[in-house]
């Protein structure tokens, strides 16, 4: 049986790289949370990476191909491909900002724990699998 | 990589952030300055802030948001006038124009700009953390 890396690291090397993508987008709102007018974003976590793992988005609508010539309305997105939304504000500020720098720190934290643990289990299967490969 | 667009995103906002501490420390240190006509009096300078969308390959949707400075804008208040005739610097009437910076308004600014500086500071410590861990990953 032919070893398959992707299937054999599973479900965390998209996770991680959905993680970095949002470690990403949060600090895009801490950079911003002074910035006039700036919307904060985010993404759901849950849909994107059922997305990344190739089964349809939860709760998403998307255009059906029904004829040859019709063109796949996401074509050429990348794998990791989250839809940004905009984070709905508790206390929206008088310039039009909606970054609130207490929970997006929060989440930013969260977020790099959850990275952390992708990491810690994606370090155990490629340690598992060295394992088999060496044989000691 | 994407974790590597964070030193970028959050490098802007830091140096933003020092550009607003800057201006601050400006105004704060000619609070007390003194003119002989209203137009050469001090006015508080603030920098004004917008997002930047960096787009990668046009897509609007995956744009990274870096923090860029517009311009710096001089404070309209109107400036005050006081009567100090043994002033040097007093006009015919024995008048001196102060600066208008509103030293607690200043104050209030600088708390903002350092708490939004560590903030972004604490962002690039966490990146660089994961990114550390990354490379060391299966080891």
């Amino acid at each position: 049986m032919p070893i398959n890396i992707d299937s054999a690291l599973g479900i965390h090397a998209d996770a991680l790289a959905l993680r970095s993508r949002r470690a990403e987008v949060l600090a895009n709102n801490l950079a911003n949370a002074d910035t006039p007018r700036y919307k904060a974003r985010d993404f759901d976590f849950k849909s994107a990476l059922a997305q990344a793992q190739g089964q349809s988005p939860i709760n998403s609508v998307r255009l059906v191909t029904t004829q040859s010539g019709h063109i796949a309305a996401n074509a050429g997105a990348s794998r990791i491909d989250a839809e940004l939304q905009y984070r709905i504000p508790s206390q929206p500020s008088l310039d039009g900002n909606t970054v609130d720098t207490q929970i997006e720190q929060a989440e930013f934290t969260q977020n790099a724990i959850q990275y952390q643990t992708s990491l810690t289990f994606l370090s155990g299967k490629i340690r598992g699998l060295l394992t088999a490969i060496r044989g000691d | 990589m994407s974790l590597f667009n964070i030193f970028d995103i959050a490098g802007s906002s830091l140096s933003a952030q020092s550009l607003r501490l800057n201006t601050t420390a400006s105004n704060m240190a000619n609070a007390d300055t003194v003119s002989s006509t209203p137009q050469q009096a001090y006015r508080a300078r603030q920098p004004v802030f917008a997002a930047v969308m960096n787009a990668l390959g046009g897509d609007q949707q995956e744009a990274d948001v870096a923090v860029k400075v517009l311009g710096i804008v001089e404070s309209r208040a109107p400036v005050r006038s006081q009567y100090e005739p043994n002033n040097p610097l007093a006009d015919a009437r024995g008048y001196v124009y102060t600066s208008n910076v509103n030293p607690i308004e200043e104050m209030a600014n600088m708390i903002s700009a350092s708490r939004s500086y560590q903030s972004n500071l604490e962002v690039i410590n966490t990146s660089k953390q994961l990114m550390l861990r990354t490379l060391a990953m299966g080891q």
